[in-house]
């Protein structure tokens, strides 16, 4: 667990924050706080009726790819009915991204407010069976306490559609749908390449609704207080709050729930002026401090920096490490997580990362810089998922942000005092197919 | 014809025989995997993208919809 769990106060927005977490930090919300707090689930006794008010409110995916929330739902409600067949919801809390801890945050602090989401899903799309993807392994209690959490709900007697829970492989790519898909159904957690839609064929053939477990917290506030109350923080094109998982260089990681459109200067505090900063994890881009403290928490203005607010990962690198070697070590971790699948990410990663550790080295050659350059853009959309295309855009803005840092390293020299690694790197690569089942 | 090549990279092993049959729209890279031009395949090619298609010892080669 995250230690220190805050809203940033949201100064002169009409509404207050926290939205999801609990006012009281670090206090979890059994069913009667939450329901205290929230009030009953606002079922609306038909599929369909809640789409209308989740596309006013504007709700994105809060999972990274930030896609509009209502026309998920519309899809899998039109392929049900098209096709005849009850659909399947699930709740994506896998949060694979190492540096994130937001998910499991929210899951735990708050469980209800996701569950309540999953049940609304469901009744919006005429679901019959809903399923908790977790990353459980990642916290031996949560499985225990999301048990709990279902009873208590059985009790009350909330819930309309069970709830499935099942266990994500600590693996980057298990929280990828189609991997997610392929998990569930009984394989390993690996991405396909083009598979129909899942919102028309999914889990089982069924058509398949995935949303990431903020979202459906998300999508149980609108139920309850309408699009209006949902757009009164955040701006006008990027709607609402969004939870982030922010490491300081000084000090520990916390969550923060945000309203979209904060500037970065008051997410990050004091940053140096030759510092970097990555925004929005290891699929995400590194970006000059400086820069950075200039721009809002929104895709329309990280958009100047290349970079999106992803899942919300916001990360300030300590003044005495290297971030060339902060890159290098990430970069073998994600050749390592690549399933392999696709010859050019199977070939082209594990290049690219040993390259990029002579260039954190002593005076590299020369040639591996431009190798770095040219495998990176070799591998981009050339796999079945965005693995290769998400580690190709971390090293390239690695390699321009530090590029004084590049220049040090050419002269046998690093900026670095502290060799200690940063950036969070989990132990235990996969070695056999039992590793993604 | 608006269709353009395809490729499903977890199918491709990488054998190559598309890039000798069409090597106007289909390099491989130095690992040997294909690099396709995905415009729409123009008329004159239609042939040659077609016997590249079946020469694929995985049908990993596609012709989609453009």
């Amino acid at each position: 667990m995250t230690a220190a769990t805050t809203g940033v106060p949201a100064e002169g927005t009409a509404t207050e924050l926290p939205r999801l977490l609990p006012v009281s930090g670090q206090h979890q919300e059994d069913w009667r706080a939450h329901l205290a707090r929230h009030g009953r689930l606002p079922y609306r006794d038909a599929p369909g009726r809640l789409i209308a008010d989740v596309r006013q409110a504007g709700l994105t995916g809060r999972g990274g790819a930030a896609f509009p929330v209502h026309r998920k739902l519309s899809a899998v409600l039109d392929a049900a009915s098209e096709r005849r067949r009850s659909p399947v919801v699930i709740a994506n809390g896998a949060e694979s991204e190492p540096a994130s801890d937001k998910d499991a945050t929210l899951l735990w602090l708050a469980p209800h407010l996701v569950l309540d989401g999953l049940q609304l899903a469901a009744e919006a799309t005429g679901a019959d069976q809903a399923i908790l993807y977790t990353h459980a392994q990642r916290r031996e209690d949560v499985g225990t306490r999301l048990r709990q959490v279902l009873a208590e709900r059985a009790a009350a007697g909330s819930d309309r559609v069970p709830v499935e829970l099942a266990e994500s492989p600590a693996r980057f790519l298990s929280g990828q749908e189609t991997a997610l898909i392929n998990h569930l159904g009984g394989g390993p957690a690996i991405p396909a390449f083009m598979p129909p839609r899942i919102t028309e064929r999914g889990l089982r053939g069924a058509p398949t609704l995935v949303q990431n477990v903020e979202t459906l917290a998300h999508l149980a506030l609108v139920a309850r207080h309408g699009p209006r109350w949902f757009r009164q923080v955040g701006t006008k094109t990027e709607p609402g709050s969004m939870l982030c998982t922010i490491r300081r260089a000084d000090g520990s990681p916390r969550i923060a729930e945000v309203p979209m459109g904060i500037p970065l200067r008051d997410v990050l505090g004091p940053v140096s002026h030759d510092g970097a900063v990555l925004i929005g994890g290891y699929h995400g881009t590194w970006a000059p401090a400086e820069a950075a403290v200039q721009l809002t928490l929104d895709n329309q203005a990280l958009s100047a920096v290349g970079a999106r607010v992803g899942a919300g990962v916001l990360i300030t690198l300590p003044a005495d490490r290297c971030g060339l070697a902060e890159t290098a070590r990430t970069v073998r971790y994600l050749a390592l997580e690549s399933a392999g699948q696709c010859g050019p990410c199977l070939n082209g990663l594990p290049r690219i990362a040993a390259a990029l550790a002579e260039l954190a080295g002593p005076r590299p050659r020369r040639q591996a810089r431009a190798d770095v350059e040219r495998w990176s853009g070799l591998v981009t959309g050339r796999g079945a998922c965005h693995h290769p295309d998400g580690t190709a855009r971390f090293v390239r803005s690695a390699l321009i942000t530090f590029a004084a840092e590049l220049d040090r390293h050419a002269r046998g020299r690093c900026g670095a005092t502290n060799s200690r690694p940063f950036l969070p790197i989990p132990g235990g690569s996969a070695r056999t197919e039992e590793d993604w089942l | 014809m608006n269709e353009k090549l395809t490729v499903n990279p977890i199918e491709c092993e990488g054998h190559g025989a598309c890039a000798e049959l069409l090597p106007e729209l289909i390099t491989l890279d130095e690992w040997g995997y294909p690099i396709i031009d995905d415009r729409p395949v123009p008329p004159f090619l239609e042939r040659d993208a077609r016997a590249a298609i079946s020469a694929c010892p995985t049908l990993a080669l596609r012709l989609l919809r453009a």
